[in-house]
């Protein structure tokens, strides 16, 4: 074993190969790693943020889900409360009708009475006053008394 | 370089394993490639393995953002060429890779740092002949070290096969391809020819990977110890140049020895 200048020269060399070492072969490479732990770190960071978004968005559609079933719940309401209202109207219109009809037919039938009544009286009238000129037909002209004639059928 | 030192000396050192023994059975086993191959797979299974225990599924740390890209990135090579489903083959390529990629930055470290250490504890701790304490650094760089990884991947390829195709499949395989033929007759006549193409087939992956593997970075070390021959002050003009285009050999030869296993593999458990 012997320590010579041989070592010298080695030594140089290997400062060289670690000077190349530390210029271009390690920076590509702890380039390329940090790229690579920047890469999952926006990949894993990026997977939070889905996460998040899609709690948010489950949250937000159990709220709208809420809301229109709220919704339809006071449409129906109103419906129902609409449609028994258009019922009750619809009775009342009816009922108004109902009695409207009832009336008219009434005063038809008062009306169709009155006519009978007068036709029957006019008939009457003119059978008493038949009947009277029968009796009388002697003894009263027609002409002379016409007056007495006319005042008795109106009094009929 | 020492006067008295022979360049040829200073490289047989170089070259010299550090031995169980001088002779005999254990001469072959080299206690050098043992450690260090021993220690880096323990930097590994370390640092992997505290990083996996901390691992957090949020934003990650350098550590392990750079554990995850190697990871990810043995994955992909996986999903890419590997048409099967194991659960072996992610942790064994993933060790592969890793594992051969440490050993083979072993050329980084300046080549007389180990030896000459190891050199000095000989000495003083030990007493030893400091010329008779040999350290190779590279375990990559020997080719029991290499061979011993591609002959694991053999059996892992065997395995696989026969798990797929089972062992009577696998056997089938073996006798009637390449060259299938319609009779029995002639269906027995090939089946040898096939055994021999398939055996050649089988034994040409390890062999393959281990040499490719154990060529480069033998060469790449040797050269380093040629660097280390010339006088001190020229030694960075060319040390420095090979030790930079080195970064690009062991990383390559670790992607390139994982990339084969994964095709192999995947081979192994596909109907060809």
């Amino acid at each position: 074993m012997e320590l010579n200048a041989s070592l010298i020269g080695q030594a140089i060399t290997f400062a060289i190969l670690v000077w190349f070492t530390m210029k271009f072969v390690w920076p590509p490479l702890t380039r390329m790693m940090d790229e690579r732990a920047a890469r999952i770190a926006d990949g894993l960071a990026a997977a939070d943020r889905a996460k998040q978004d899609l709690a948010n968005a489950e949250r937000a559609s159990a709220d709208r889900l809420r809301e229109a079933k709220q919704q339809a719940a006071e449409l129906i309401a109103q419906a129902e409360k609409r449609a028994a209202q258009i019922v009750e109207e619809a009775k009342d219109q009816a009922k108004v009708e109902g009695e409207r009809l009832v009336k008219g037919a009434q005063a038809e039938v008062d009306q169709q009475v009155q006519q009978a009544k007068e036709v029957l009286r006019q008939q009457v009238a003119t059978l008493a006053v038949a009947g009277a000129e029968k009796i009388l037909k002697q003894e009263i002209d027609a002409a002379k008394h016409a007056d007495l004639l006319a005042s008795i059928q109106a009094e009929l | 370089m020492a006067a008295e030192q022979s360049a040829t000396g200073y490289i047989v050192h170089h070259l010299t394993h550090w031995r169980l023994e001088t002779d005999g059975f254990w001469s072959g086993f080299h206690l050098d490639t043992f450690w260090v191959s021993l220690a880096l797979g323990f930097v590994f299974a370390g640092v992997f393995g505290m990083v996996a225990r901390r691992a957090t599924s949020g934003v990650p740390g350098r550590l392990q953002n750079f554990v995850e890209l190697i990871v990810e990135m043995v994955d992909s090579q996986i999903k890419d060429a590997f048409h099967g489903k194991s659960k072996v083959i992610g942790p064994l390529s993933l060790t592969i890779f890793v594992w051969v990629f440490l050993m083979n930055s072993m050329d980084f470290l300046p080549v007389d740092m180990l030896p000459v250490a190891a050199q000095a504890i000989g000495h003083y701790a030990f007493g030893m002949d400091p010329h008779h304490v040999y350290q190779r650094v590279v375990p990559t760089a020997d080719v029991n070290m290499t061979f011993a990884l591609s002959l694991s991947v053999l059996l892992v390829i065997i395995g696989f096969s026969i798990k797929a195709k089972g062992i009577g499949g696998w056997i089938k395989e073996l006798l009637t391809k390449p060259f299938h033929a319609e009779g029995l007759a002639l269906s027995i006549v090939l089946a040898p020819v096939n055994l021999v193409f398939q055996a050649i087939e089988l034994l040409a992956k390890p062999i393959s990977l281990s040499l490719r593997l154990f060529g480069n970075m033998y060469a790449g070390e040797l050269i380093f110890i040629l660097i280390a021959l010339l006088p001190f002050w020229a030694q960075w003009v060319l040390g420095a140049p090979w030790a930079i285009f080195h970064i690009l050999i062991v990383t390559l030869q670790a992607f390139v020895f994982m990339m084969l296993t994964i095709v192999y593999l995947s081979l192994a458990v596909e109907d060809h």
